[in-house]
């Protein structure tokens, strides 16, 4: 138990520590921008079709859901605006961090572990190539971008899907349902053009790209064991990512109800 | 080094700035076993050592404390005067750019072409411009004897020309050491062959040092100056190459009893 437990804490250290060398690394993105939009190319186009899918029903059904328990109070003609506002701050952003863990940051563990087994690693460290640098910086970046792009997809088709759901099952008119999702979303008096509901969201999205990639790039650079090592860096990596999602989502949320409170 | 032959080895050491690779003493212990134990072992300027030895007896673990990969548990392990224990950051780095490392399957990155896999060291670390790189690189897979392969990508290359692309590599900077692990490993003899004549030709040519671990004879027939045994963890016998090849050390026979040459 303490054994596991000071291996978290050494994990966690890490992942921090790889995340905060890749951050002060940016001054070189220039320099990286190929590699860079490679990965941004691989990790988020390569996942829109799932996106899209995964998206639509989750809104598909979040409306089927909350819309018969509204109709069971006569406010059925709602459902837009809990729809929206559930898919901008919670559901989109968690969607895309799950799918984004599951598949970019799956790949991208087993992509450093191979380099890692393959003695890759230490030609570049043997050849005075900065690793962080070349390979990590590179793919923080682009997952810390892809996140918010494709949650504001994921949002966009999960609220369609819930305007399907609406119209032919509950019977509320598409119009209504897309005025009240669109009312909802609005913040006529903020400093910002977009609104709070959807920054929070894309703040929310942003951070868990960021945890996929340090997460992935730390399980992939600390893998051994040759293919056993990649495959168990590899599971070790989206487990270790949903977790830290589930829970940063949590203190998040809160500290946007705390500071923000008008998003009560 | 406990064996007369070894000791033969021993004689005439040359001095103190000849050697540019000593490790004194020795210890590394690799998941409870000690992979090295007390090993002592010197690398005279401009020779090609080779190092023998069965699987699991340090071979490769000797090389990566030479490049600082791995740190002794004991002992001290120096290149060309720099203690590997203590040295680090900025003089690490440039220590390593004095030194090629071919890998066992060449680590290649896989993402790059074969140009930008020779060309790294050198956009990394210089500032060569474009067409300077690429000369280079042209010139080093010259001479490793794969011209004009620089768009090719690592997975359509056979195992041999992996190894020479990784070696092209390890040459691009000019290094006065280079380190070979295994260099033959996985090859059939007529590639096995034409790598260690490269090896040869390279180490004459270029006047380098070169420390080349292999399990095969016609590695040492073709590339050695000298050569050593090593046996769980040290050095038992240390020769130079004639004297090696017609040793009667009870160890080395069996050990070369079992080559597959």
């Amino acid at each position: 138990m303490i054994k596991a437990f000071r291996e978290t804490c050494d994990l966690l250290g890490y992942e921090l520590l790889l995340l905060a060398q890749a951050v002060v690394r940016l001054p070189h993105l220039w320099r990286r921008r190929v590699a860079a939009l490679d990965q941004l190319f691989s990790a988020g186009v390569g996942v829109v079709h799932v996106i899209l899918f995964v998206g639509l029903f989750a809104g598909m059904i979040l409306t089927l859901q909350t819309g018969v328990e509204l109709a069971r109070f006569g406010q059925q003609d709602q459902i837009g605006t809990i729809v929206s506002l559930s898919m901008a701050r919670e559901m989109g952003p968690f969607i895309t961090g799950i799918i984004l863990a599951a598949t970019s940051g799956s790949a991208l563990a087993a992509e450093l572990g191979t380099m890692k087994v393959s003695d890759e690693l230490a030609a570049l460290e043997i050849l005075s190539v900065d690793r962080v640098d070349f390979l990590v910086m590179p793919r923080v970046v682009a997952l810390a971008i892809a996140c918010p792009l494709l949650t504001v997809l994921c949002d966009a088709v999960g609220i369609c899907g819930g305007a399907l759901v609406s119209s032919s099952q509950l019977g509320v008119e598409t119009q209504l349902y897309f005025d009240s999702a669109v009312e909802a979303l609005k913040t006529p008096d903020s400093f910002l053009t977009l609104p709070k509901d959807v920054y929070t969201g894309l703040f929310k999205s942003f951070v868990f790209g960021l945890i996929i990639a340090s997460v992935a790039c730390s399980c992939g650079i600390r893998t051994s064991g040759g293919a056993v090592g990649v495959g168990g860096s590899t599971r070790r990596a989206v487990r270790d990512s949903i977790v830290l999602i589930i829970v940063s989502n949590y203190f998040l949320t809160y500290f946007f109800y705390s500071f923000l409170p008008d998003l009560g | 080094m406990t064996t007369a032959s070894a000791k033969k080895g021993a004689e005439g050491r040359a001095t103190r700035s000849d050697v540019l690779i000593r490790f004194s003493k020795v210890v590394k212990v690799l998941g409870g076993r000690r992979v090295l134990d007390g090993l002592d072992l010197e690398v005279r300027r401009g020779e090609a050592l080779v190092v023998m030895g069965p699987s699991g007896t340090g071979k490769s673990v000797t090389l990566r404390h030479v490049v600082g990969l791995m740190q002794a548990d004991s002992g001290t392990v120096e290149v060309d005067g720099h203690d590997m224990a203590t040295i680090g950051g900025r003089e690490l780095s440039e220590l390593r750019r004095r030194i090629g490392y071919l890998f066992q399957d060449g680590a290649l990155i896989n993402w790059l072409d074969v140009g930008e896999n020779v060309a790294l060291p050198l956009r990394e670390n210089t500032k060569l411009s474009d067409s300077e790189i690429r000369e280079r690189v042209a010139q080093r897979l010259e001479l490793v004897r794969l011209p004009g392969i620089e768009s090719k990508m690592p997975s359509e290359l056979s195992g041999g020309m992996r190894k020479r692309v990784g070696l092209a590599r390890a040459l691009v900077t000019d290094p006065e050491i280079i380190l070979y692990d295994e260099p033959n490993a996985g090859l059939d003899p007529q590639t096995s062959q034409a790598i260690n004549t490269i090896i040869r030709d390279l180490q004459d040519r270029l006047d380098i040092t070169s420390v080349v671990v292999t399990h095969l004879l016609s590695c040492v027939r073709t590339v050695a100056d000298r050569c050593v045994l090593l046996d769980k963890g040290s050095i038992v016998v240390d020769l130079p190459k004639d004297e090696f090849l017609r040793s009667d050390d009870a160890r080395l026979r069996e050990f070369l009893g079992k080559d597959p040459d």
